[in-house]
């Protein structure tokens, strides 16, 4: 075959091209056609192809994604926003903190274990990219019905790729979800989120200026796995018979390449080697060269022949679109190269130079002498299209809000009682998931001071000082089902409770946003409204977004996922030691419930697990008062006059004392507060909840506290005994809620 | 006057930060040790961190224990230096046959990290002096390869010279043998096990328990009093 140059692409514009098997719409083809003047190459046309996809260029979401910046809250906070691999924000004593979460959904579906294992991995490079050591993982996930066959296949590849990249890297994993519903049957949700840590001085961008700095590949070589991983599986929907055709497409991970990847880089950064850097992810060469020229000053020669290969038989094109893991790119001094190069032998990774920046404003590539390659990099990086598609609120919404969940039978005795929080802590949504989490390390780099099942998972980043950063994701999809815009704040101010409940000061976000399909326009609808919910959201409670991942194509045939927004929020604390764990942990503390409860089942675990009922509205949000009990759970934590907080979420009051008593070993002994009945006391999912455990000495300052700021705060019972007590309900032992809590998940997955 | 206690760095070595850590709470002064140079840099001790040696490849500790630096240290262990082999380093040590037996995949198949309950079998040892035999600790246990087995005849010398040194308890986490989580060679200055001493020597993090600082006391106080 004769190889596709610029020079015959001229004289050829007639040629077949295969643009819509990568991907691509016609118009699209036709825009690539007046950007160059003449058809594109195949090797422009795949870097286009990749590029221009739904993953890389973001093309239905960005005209919603606008509203993270236009409302961004102020924040002293914010070093990089959005659009670099990763946001930053400064904690304070000269160091700042990246973090980020993204998707890995698609190839988890496909091939579990890889699409795992390589989710973390990408999201590792991306923080290694901002010069930065990362110092934690964590994994918010979301299956199909716990018992079906097919969760069967995917949980447990999913969660030993995860496990088994993760612990070959030596990064705790802090935290993360597991959640299981049947809306994720074909389409499970495989998010992954990494913390790292940098002084402010060690800050890296992506970006290649000066003519005549040397562009370096270095890491695994390339080879044939995950060719258009992101045009082809990212931004498709599965066929309804969830059949993937493309099983090359999920790319094969090497956690130990990527760990002497991360200590190599480490190296590299601390002697200063690098102008510019960008790690090698979805859409690979293509993406890194055209991002790292767009953000310079344009001009980029590579030699694609010097690229390193797996397999010597790989075209132009298939260099260029690989997804081969653990790989990144660096521009680099003249004469710095050899002192780069002698880190990289020292660590045994390969590094090539292959190309240069150059004065000009293209994008050229070369293949063996020829030019294969001559275009604009910002047509490639950032200059794909923008769809504004059509969305609409679809025609069951208000069916589904009408069916209120109020309605539905309660239980009427304190023995049905006893046995609904039985079946609630049992079922696999509340139940301990010790039996996946235990197959993840969190004690590795010896800082780990929370982990989950605690509200946030906590790092101490400095030894000296004992500054700390916290991280908690949420999300609920059943809310957000109901009613989106508030579906993403609920999941916002969970996460933002959960950081504030361990004593750290919520700083900024993340999120991932997982969605079906943005040609459909209820999806899109959903899609408008979870952004603006969160936009309007981070702006009150000013935490800016820092950045993020879209997931679209989340469906099979016509049945979309729940709209599920991931929220991270990070957190930092000044001193790790006055953290404030979940456990009750001592005789004698006495239980406070902090903020309003209302009677409000819509969407909550209760109804799911007692009806398997999904209606009615989300609870209330109210963002000031999430922010009031945030300010007052720092404060009770920093001052120490408080032993244990445990925010309230799914399954209400009752599920976070249940874990409480369980992680600390003891029993609680619970009134029922005036006005309230004991149902809603111990089922309802209010919003901006909080319960502690006070010391007896500290009760009367904490209770002044409250009452000084307005914070409802009411006293409900005490920590006691060996037994869970309702007073006039019920009793029933921890024992007893031990094995209902922790045998579900071994017992379905073992 | 303190002792030198080297960590020894492979390429996928992933707690050689906390072994360095462990070393200094306990007062002695770490020294990091990389696995292409020979020279132990006259350090008075040496431990084998956990991680992933060479990814695991062909066997997890197999290629580590032919390195430059294990040269060295093999040699050394024979005529006396007190060496740590903890989690990947206890492999690395019986592939160096240093110690016998050898480490399979945990029966369950599963990655296990959780507190682990041990009892120490024998506290004469260079690594475990501080403590008294019979002494119940908790430390985590991390591994995907902790099975530990060696053949009845070798088991029987083991307990017969008392050389095995930890043994689980409250349920045999990964089904090794006669729930031996550690042991040591005749001399008591190799010693290796599956949990993670280093892991354990703050009140602040991890499991919240300190009861791994034993070992990088224990071996301080013998070669500080040597």
């Amino acid at each position: 075959m004769t190889l596709d140059t610029v020079k015959h692409a001229g004289g050829t514009p007639d040629v077949e091209q295969p643009w819509a098997e990568l991907g691509l719409k016609q118009d699209e083809y036709a825009r690539i056609r007046e950007i160059l003047g003449r058809r594109p190459t195949g090797a422009e046309l795949a870097m286009y192809s990749v590029m221009w996809s739904e993953h890389c260029s973001y093309k239905s979401s960005k005209v919603h994604l606008k509203q993270f910046s236009e409302k961004k809250p102020e924040s002293d906070a914010m070093l990089v926003g959005i659009g670099e691999n990763a946001g930053v924000v400064d904690v304070g004593q000269g160091y700042a903190v990246t973090f980020k979460v993204e998707s890995h959904n698609h190839p988890s579906y496909i091939e579990p274990y890889q699409g795992a294992a390589t989710g973390i991995g990408g999201i590792v490079r991306d923080i290694l990219a901002m010069g930065a050591r990362p110092v934690a993982v964590v994994d918010p996930l979301r299956f199909g019905a716990a018992d079906h066959p097919d969760t069967k296949r995917v949980l447990p590849g999913v969660v030993a790729g995860i496990g088994g990249y993760g612990n070959c890297l030596g990064l705790p994993n802090i935290g993360g979800e597991v959640v299981f519903d049947s809306c994720y049957q074909g389409n499970p949700l495989v998010n992954a989120g990494c913390i790292g840590v940098m002084k402010h001085e060690d800050l890296h961008l992506a970006k290649a200026s000066g003519p005549g700095n040397k562009v370096i590949l270095y890491g695994a070589r390339t080879g044939g796995d995950g060719i258009g991983g992101v045009s082809v599986l990212a931004s498709e929907t599965f066929d309804a018979a969830g059949k993937p055709t493309k099983r090359p497409a999920v790319q094969v991970g090497d956690p130990f390449q990527e760990k002497l990847l991360i200590e190599c880089t480490l190296e590299i950064f601390r002697e200063k080697l690098v102008a510019g850097i960008q790690d090698l992810g979805g859409a690979g060469l293509s993406c890194a060269t055209s991002e790292l020229a767009s953000a310079g000053s344009g001009g980029m020669r590579v030699e694609l022949d010097t690229v390193p290969l797996r397999d010597a038989t790989l075209s132009p094109e298939e260099i260029l679109m690989s997804e081969s893991q653990e790989r990144m790119c660096a521009v680099v001094e003249p004469d710095k190269v050899e002192r780069f190069l002698a880190i990289c032998e020292k660590w045994d990774v390969i590094a090539t130079v292959i190309g240069e920046v150059t004065d000009g404003e293209r994008l050229e590539i070369y293949w063996h002498g020829e030019q294969i390659v001559d275009v604009p990099p910002r047509s490639v990086a950032h200059e794909g299209p923008t769809y504004h598609r059509p969305y609409a609120r679809p025609e069951w919404q208000d069916a589904l809000q009408a069916d209120d969940a109020g309605t539905l039978p309660r239980p009427g005795t304190g023995a049905e009682l006893k046995d609904q929080v039985l079946k609630l802590v049992a079922h696999p949504n509340q139940a301990s998931k010790a039996w996946i989490t235990d197959q993840y390390d969190r004690f590795v780099q010896g800082n780990t001071v929370l982990a989950q099942p605690e509200d946030a998972g906590m790092i101490r980043i400095d030894e000296e000082t004992n500054l700390g950063v916290a991280m908690a994701t949420d999300g609920n999809g059943r809310y957000a089902k109901l009613d989106p815009y508030t579906g993403a704040q609920l999941a916002l101010a969970e996460a933002y409770r959960n950081v504030a409940a361990s004593g750290a000061r919520p700083l900024a976000i993340s999120d991932c946003l997982n969605f079906g399909s943005p040609e459909d326009p209820a999806v899109m609808w959903q899609f408008a409204e979870v952004t603006r919910g969160l936009a309007d959201g981070c702006l009150e409670l000013g935490t800016p977004v820092t950045g993020g991942n879209v997931s679209l194509y989340n469906q099979t045939g016509e049945v979309a996922i729940h709209p599920t927004p991931v929220v991270a929020v990070l957190g930092v604390i000044d001193d790790v030691t006055r953290r404030t764990p979940i456990a009750f942990a001592e005789e004698g503390q006495l239980l406070y419930l902090l903020g309003d409860t209302r009677e409000e089942f819509g969407g909550s675990a209760w109804s799911e697990v007692v009806h398997g009922h999904l209606g009615g509205l989300p609870p209330r949000v109210d963002l000031a008062r999430e922010k009031l009990l945030g300010e007052i759970l720092i404060s009770a934590s920093r001052d120490g006059m408080i032993d244990a907080a445990h925010d309230l979420s799914d399954g209400g009051l009752v599920q976070a004392v249940v874990e409480s008593c369980l992680r600390g070993g003891t029993g609680a002994r619970l009134v029922v507060p005036d006005g309230l009945d004991a149902f809603t006391f111990l089922f309802s999912e209010s919003a901006g909840r909080a319960v502690v455990a006070v010391p007896r000495s500290e009760e009367l300052r904490f209770t002044d506290m409250c009452g000084a700021r307005g914070l409802p705060a009411t006293r409900i019972g005490v920590v006691d005994g060996t037994e869970l007590d309702v007073q006039g309900e019920f009793g029933v032992s921890l024992d007893e809620l031990r094995t209902a809590h922790e045998a579900t998940v071994p017992a379905l997955l073992a | 006057m303190t002792a030198r206690i080297g960590v020894v760095t492979f390429p996928g070595t992933l707690d050689d930060r906390d072994a360095l850590r462990a070393a200094r709470i306990a007062g002695a002064e770490p020294v990091s040790l990389w696995h292409r140079d020979k020279d132990l840099h006259q350090v008075d001790a040496v431990v084998l961190a956990g991680g992933f040696s060479y990814g695991d490849y062909l066997r997890a500790g197999a290629i580590s224990r032919f390195s430059p630096v294990m040269e060295t240290i093999i040699e050394q262990a024979r005529s006396g230096l007190p060496v740590l082999g903890i989690c990947n380093g206890f492999q690395v040590l019986t592939e160096a046959h240093l110690l016998p037996g050898a480490m399979l995949r945990n029966d369950h198949l599963h990655f296990v990290c959780r507190d682990q309950k041990l009892r120490v079998e024998n506290a004469t040892t260079a690594w475990t002096a501080d403590y008294e035999a019979g002494q119940e600790i908790s430390v985590p246990l991390k591994n995907m390869d902790g099975r530990y087995v060696a053949d009845e005849r070798v088991l029987d010398e083991l307990e017969a010279e008392g050389r095995v040194a930890f043994r689980y308890l409250g349920g045999n986490p990964n089904g090794s043998l006669r729930d031996i989580a550690g042991i040591t060679n005749a001399a008591g200055n190799v010693v290796g096990l599956m949990p993670h001493p280093e892991h354990a020597v703050e009140p602040l993090v991890g499991t919240g328990r300190t009861d791994g600082l034993g070992f990088f006391t224990s071996i301080l106080k013998k070669l500080v009093s040597a």
